[in-house]
């Protein structure tokens, strides 16, 4: 394999690992908080579709964006009702999500663009075009950074760089401020929350609706600049795989960008089963590559990646006890 | 005495639905003194000191903070009028360390790290002044559960609280720990804070507190000065009647060895070894009392005897082994070896909540013949047995039908005890027998135990209360990290000995320390 196609990989492993950190991350913030959120999936598909609608005929792909973002706070709301305010079943509640978003999606989309339950092509300033970084052409000639640079590092739609950043950011929120703190001891202990005159339910519905932030995030890009528009059950399982790289990540937000660049590998590596065959000097079935990322989830939950503890309190309503 | 009561609660009442759980109570309390409130579970202790911290609001009654009527409709509020609240289930979020759970809710401003630098010098303040040591880097998970309570006392201070509350702190302490604890609340006495101890056992109220209420069925009983009053005063206000708090009982008059215990060791599922190679053994008409701060594998010991947990090494009741693994080690089994389970969680492994008195009586025992009549259970027959138990056990309400959910925690003992000891066991493992049970019940609960030994029977009792096991055994052995430390004789011991062997100070060096102490 040589570097330009190693570079062409990577890159690949980018695009698609980014609505997995994205989806990643939102389900930190909500699972850090307490609240599992199976939901994942089901708001990334709403976000994408109603971003796609949405950019197509405004022509804009940030307000597009916004009506993705949207959908996605008013699915994480009801989350928030469910599980918070009633002190629902979180599983179930984030399933019913997920199940009313797949259908919902296709239904509208029928209803407002009679294409098969798709949204038409989205063209020009209604995508997430690639942003050249400054100086990529001008370095595109040096050796070994100038590639890497512009083939690796450049040319991402926006949305790739925001994920990366809130990598950071999501660390620093969670370690060093006010916020942070008291969002991982309702996680862990919601009662030491409540004793200390702290309110439980304001902190656990501000996580879940930052979830749903992200999930609009996750949802928008995939329909407005992975691709260039909606199709049902675009999301392909991502919100799960996202669920399953937060456990691989132990819900820290560094190792939640290597493993959903891990998760972004395999799917690259998917659509490249000539460089397997080079490699290994091997055929591989295509179908086998495609399922890794799925046999890797499944490999992960069943516990092979040593133990990861989840937030104490993570799945309970939280009652005050007498 | 002129300045004004610290705290003073004037005819507060509160009702969860038909249940009275407050009635027109009223407290005044002193400045740089120590309170206590002394009642049975149920009593309505801690629903009044709910609502002193904001947890409920009250039906009826006002609440007075040095003189000024003050309004706590939220635990912010209770924090505002420095009301600290020490729980005797900590709220402590186990994988922070102290500083960060100390600072928590009370932080100053957005970022962690100017709160964090305040509170490190701010903890070491109160370190010097309340002799008050923890390190604060250091994990919850990681400190012992004396520290962890040094760590909820230090979070009230922090926040400036002149009122502490705290409730039932010593049920989870070994006996220095709790002199430690008491030598701290004196300290913070000596400070001019003022204090409410909330607590079941009436040594304590004798030994530290000023002044002490009473609390009976949501209702104060009495409030007195703890030097004008007795134990047997105390006990005979909260119960309504007179009580005995010694067990009076004969010297043992012990037979041969029912039950040998040699080289048992229980690994738990979690690669842990938790009983790490024990001998004991139990004869006819005594009761061996194992002491030891809850976790140092007694659970496992009894759970292992019961036949609930796998174990290897060896165990003989009368004379014959008994599988300790596979095949033929389960409850069923070791009842049929002549092995009844008192265990420990009552609510849990004793009894199943939702179904009826009855049924819980023969549980466990269903398949005998005498409850058959063909393939089905003969119904009506277990009814009358029951309600023939239950009256003799004095289990009220005396009504088989109802679900064992609905009985109080001594009465749910009894069902259990009923069923357990009338099936005329060899060998009786009975596991906290009075866990929140009433002081009334308890007198029953002991009576019932030393009864059956008379009759000849053998019996492991496990308790982290000492009083009980120093007033219940014949022999006295302490647990500790899953060994052994050691045997007593319970007429030549004492708490102080028996304390330092259940924090782990060997045999040698407990009579080397009590010689010099």
């Amino acid at each position: 394999m040589d570097f330009m196609t190693l570079l062409q990989l990577l890159d690949t492993t980018v695009r698609l690992a980014t609505p997995l950190l994205l989806a990643c991350l939102a389900g930190l913030y909500s699972e850090r908080a307490g609240i599992f959120d199976i939901g994942l999936e089901g708001k990334m598909l709403a976000a994408a579709f109603f971003s796609a609608a949405f950019a197509y005929s405004t022509g804009s792909v940030w307000l597009g964006l916004l009506a993705g973002i949207g959908i996605s706070l008013v699915l994480s709301a009801i989350h928030g009702l469910a599980s918070i305010t009633f002190r629902g079943n979180q599983l179930i509640s984030g399933l019913a999500i997920t199940m009313l978003a797949g259908g919902m999606t296709v239904l509208i989309a029928q209803d407002w663009f009679s294409q098969g339950g798709r949204t038409p092509q989205l063209e020009g300033a209604a995508r997430f075009n690639p942003i050249t970084l400054p100086f990529a052409e001008a370095l595109r000639d040096v050796p070994f950074i100038g590639p890497l640079y512009y083939e690796l590092i450049s040319g991402h739609p926006i949305l790739v760089y925001i994920a990366l950043a809130l990598v950071p950011i999501t660390w620093w929120v969670l370690f060093r401020t006010r916020f942070g703190l008291r969002l991982r001891a309702v996680g862990e202990n919601p009662a030491s929350v409540d004793t200390a005159g702290v309110s439980v339910v304001t902190l656990r519905y501000s996580a879940v609706m930052i979830c749903g932030v992200l999930c609009g995030l996750a949802g928008a890009y995939l329909a407005t600049a992975l691709q260039a528009g909606f199709v049902k059950d675009m999301t392909a399982g991502r919100g799960y795989i996202a669920l399953a790289a937060l456990i691989f990540a132990k819900w820290r937000p560094w190792y939640a960008l290597w493993a959903t660049l891990l998760f972004g590998l395999f799917q690259a590596l998917e659509l490249r089963p000539d460089l397997i065959e080079s490699a290994l000097g091997v055929k591989v079935q295509v179908q086998l590559l495609g399922a890794l990322p799925y046999i890797l989830t499944v490999v992960i939950l069943a516990g092979f990646v040593g133990k990861a503890i989840p937030p104490r309190a993570g799945g309970e309503p939280y009652v005050k006890e007498r | 005495m002129t300045t004004a009561p610290a705290i003073e609660l004037k005819g507060i009442s509160k009702a969860f639905g038909p249940v009275q759980a407050n009635k027109d109570i009223s407290i005044s309390v002193q400045p740089g003194t120590i309170h206590g409130i002394i009642g049975e579970n149920g009593a309505g202790k801690s629903t009044l000191m709910s609502i002193l911290y904001g947890f409920y609001k009250a039906d009826k009654g006002e609440i007075f903070i040095k003189g000024q009527k003050t309004a706590i409709p939220d635990s912010q509020a209770a924090i505002a009028a420095g009301i600290g609240m020490v729980f005797q289930h900590f709220k402590l979020v186990e994988n922070f360390t102290v500083l960060e759970n100390i600072i928590l809710g009370a932080e100053d401003g957005g970022l962690l790290r100017p709160s964090l630098a305040k509170a490190r010098k701010e903890l070491a303040h109160l370190a010097a002044e309340y002799e008050l040591n923890v390190d604060p880097d250091a994990l919850i998970e990681n400190l012992s559960v004396g520290h962890q309570q040094r760590v909820e006392i230090l979070k009230a201070l922090y926040r400036q609280a002149e009122i502490l509350i705290l409730d039932e702190p010593t049920g989870v302490l070994t006996p220095a720990e709790a002199d430690q604890l008491f030598r701290i609340l004196d300290r913070l006495r000596e400070e001019g804070k003022t204090i409410i101890l909330i607590t079941h056992k009436l040594r304590e109220i004798m030994d530290i507190t000023n002044t002490v209420s009473v609390m009976r069925r949501g209702e104060m009983t009495a409030t007195v000065k703890t030097s004008e009053t007795s134990p047997e005063h105390l006990a005979e206000l909260m119960v309504g009647r007179k009580v005995l708090l010694r067990v009076d009982k004969k010297p043992a008059t012990p037979g041969e060895t029912v039950l040998e215990v040699e080289k048992l060791r229980v690994i738990d599922d979690k690669g842990v070894e938790r009983v790490k190679g024990i001998d004991l053994h139990v004869r006819k008409g005594e009761i061996l009392g194992i002491a030891g701060v809850a976790g140092n594998g007694q659970s496992e010991l009894l759970e292992v005897l019961g036949g609930i947990t796998d174990a290897t090494g060896t165990i003989r009741m009368n004379g014959t082994n008994l599988p300790l693994s596979g095949k033929g080690a389960h409850g069923q089994s070791r009842r049929h070896a002549g092995i009844a389970h008192v265990p420990e969680d009552r609510q849990r492994e004793g009894l199943i909540m939702e179904y009826t008195a009855w049924e819980n009586v023969v549980f466990g025992y269903h398949l005998d013949p005498e409850y058959q009549k063909g393939m089905l259970m003969d119904n009506a027959g277990i009814q009358a047995t029951a309600q023939e138990k239950m009256d003799r056990f004095d289990v009220r309400p005396p009504h088989p039908k109802l679900a064992a959910k609905n009985f109080s925690g001594g009465n749910q003992q009894k069902i259990v005890l009923a069923r357990e000891i009338e099936r005329n066991p060899d060998l009786l493992l009975i596991g906290q027998p009075t866990r929140g049970v009433d002081i009334g019940a308890i007198e029953f609960i002991h009576q019932q135990i030393v009864q059956l030994r008379d009759q000849g029977k053998a019996i492991l009792l496990v308790s982290v209360e000492l009083d009980e096991i120093l007033s219940l055994s014949d022999r006295i052995a302490v647990m500790f990290d899953g060994h052994m430390m050691g045997e007593r004789d319970p007429a030549k011991t004492d708490e102080k000995e028996l304390g330092l062997m259940m924090a782990g100070i060997s045999d040698t060096k407990a009579t080397q320390e009590q010689a010099h102490g």
